[in-house]
């Protein structure tokens, strides 16, 4: 199992958590593991076309998996996989 | 302090002029036997400070090699040859001492770091500062004439304006457009009850003379664009993003790229912040991290989700530590690295960032834009668009 690191801006969609257990081999995976158990995660993480959003980055441990192996990345038991949306605020009123 | 003349006779004293030669060629450790006031108010530059109270404790760290040439200095020779025979007796093997001091190479017209361009005033106010090795009289002087602008004197300006204003950063310039309310006041605290309703940038400019007259305060009360960004940047040495909406992040981004100006950028969610250093073609930029803004669903604003007082307090105060370092040329400024806070767990997360060749900003073939397009702008807001709405005001 990899601990998935779920950013401020979905946490509505997992309960309120903002670490969740997912089991998968690669990246790709740990992250359908995550879609199925909480399904409206699905559409911010993917696009139609099954592919990764653009705006979401998606780290394994430290590192960017877009200079990995994307997807396929291999996750060992106890990674973390970090979910990175861009955020604004700099908070106005 | 009785001294052992036997032992002062049996080391090697120099005149300044030799001094001056040995240091001008270089791999000879300096070392300032005096004490600190002494030093901030004039020293010869590469000295390391070791009072001689400190002497035994510190010589390790200010010359960690014993056969090194060493040469030490103080007012007028006295405390430097004791202290030259201390370090002998330590095992230090090519020690001299300067005769006649600092005092001496002065009179013959060899150059000091003097605190020139500090008062007196000054140099009590900044003490604290010019005690640290990494900061000292030169560093103060750096942040004295720094000029750092500020996106936003919000809930990130207002903690980074504070700390950067005590610090001494000559020149503030403040960006917004919006004026105090109450519901600001719960993490802006550079604003006031008694100042709800006045501008922002009034506002802060208040605090700010108030907590230092040394800081010249520069009020830019409106908005950021394509039409006048590039003015308003070119007059700072760094600036520091606190904005609320993604285009004027994006604009930012592509002008201080093309100004070739390091931007320190951190935003703020609930309990959640985020923090990074881009210093163009150096490292990343802001679209080497994030390529395309989100969908509105996926960027709330603090005013709708709420945001935690002290973790913009927190996020603020890291950003006055990023320019603080990037003025002084110390430390390790987060460039290439994308720092995550999260307050409820308190907990940081460091991922890398790396520089994307592809991209269309600092990318390989981001030089090709021809001239005629240089600060040019693409229509952000329909980049952005449904991105965090419409442009708002930055704070």
């Amino acid at each position: 199992m990899a601990t998935v690191r779920i950013p401020p801006v979905l946490r509505p969609k997992t309960g309120g958590q903002a670490e969740v257990e997912a089991a998968g081999a690669e990246v790709g995976e740990v992250l359908r593991s995550l879609t199925s158990e909480y399904p409206d995660t699905g559409a911010q993480l993917f696009g139609e076309d099954g592919e990764l959003n653009r705006y979401v980055n998606v780290y394994l441990n430290d590192e960017d998996v877009r200079v990995l192996d994307g997807l396929g990345t291999a996750v060992k038991d106890g990674e973390t996989v970090v979910i990175l949306p861009a955020m604004a605020g700099g908070c106005a009123p | 302090m009785a001294i052992d003349t036997t032992r002062v006779q049996a080391i090697e004293e120099i005149e300044p002029f030799e001094a001056a030669e040995e240091i001008d060629g270089g791999d000879v450790v300096l070392i300032d036997t005096r004490e600190p006031h002494e030093y901030q108010e004039a020293h010869l530059e590469g000295g390391k400070l070791v009072p001689p109270g400190l002497l035994a404790d510190e010589i390790a760290t200010a010359a960690p090699d014993k056969s090194a040439r060493t040469i030490l200095y103080c007012r007028s020779g006295n405390r430097s040859a004791i202290a030259a025979a201390q370090l002998q007796q330590l095992g230090y093997e090519n020690v001299a001492s300067m005769s006649g001091g600092i005092l001496q190479w002065q009179e013959q017209g060899l150059p000091v770091v003097a605190a020139h361009g500090m008062t007196p005033e000054q140099r009590e106010r900044y003490s604290r500062h010019t005690l640290l090795p990494e900061v000292g009289v030169d560093g103060q002087v750096k942040l004295l004439n720094a000029k750092v602008l500020l996106l936003g004197a919000g809930g990130l300006g207002a903690p980074t304006a504070l700390y950067l204003a005590a610090a001494g950063v000559g020149t503030i310039g403040l960006v917004d457009d919006d004026v105090v309310d109450a519901s600001n006041l719960q993490r802006q605290v550079i604003h006031s009850t008694e100042r709800i309703g006045m501008p922002k940038t009034a506002s802060a400019r208040i605090f700010i003379e108030g907590l230092n007259p040394d800081v010249k305060v520069v009020e830019h009360n409106g908005r950021l664009d394509a039409s006048n960004i590039l003015e308003v940047m070119e007059d700072y040495d760094i600036v520091v993003d606190g904005a609320d909406n993604f285009p004027t992040r994006y604009l930012l981004n592509d002008a201080s790229v093309r100004l070739r100006k390091p931007v320190v950028s951190a935003s703020i969610l609930g309990f959640d912040g985020q923090i990074s250093t881009f210093v163009p073609f150096e490292g990343p930029c802001y679209r080497c991290l994030y390529p395309t803004p989100p969908p509105a669903e996926l960027a709330p604003s603090c005013s709708a989700n709420g945001v935690l007082g002290v973790m913009a307090g927190t996020m603020g105060t890291l950003q006055a530590n990023e320019v603080i370092k990037l003025i002084l040329g110390a430390g390790e400024p987060l460039i290439g690295r994308l720092l995550l806070y999260e307050a409820l767990g308190t907990r940081f997360t460091e991922l890398k960032v790396r520089r994307d060749p592809d991209c269309p900003i600092c990318g390989e073939h981001a030089e090709e834009i021809p001239e005629s397009e240089m600060g040019q702008f693409p229509d952000y807001d329909a980049f952005c668009a449904g991105a965090g709405g419409d442009r708002q005001s930055i704070a």
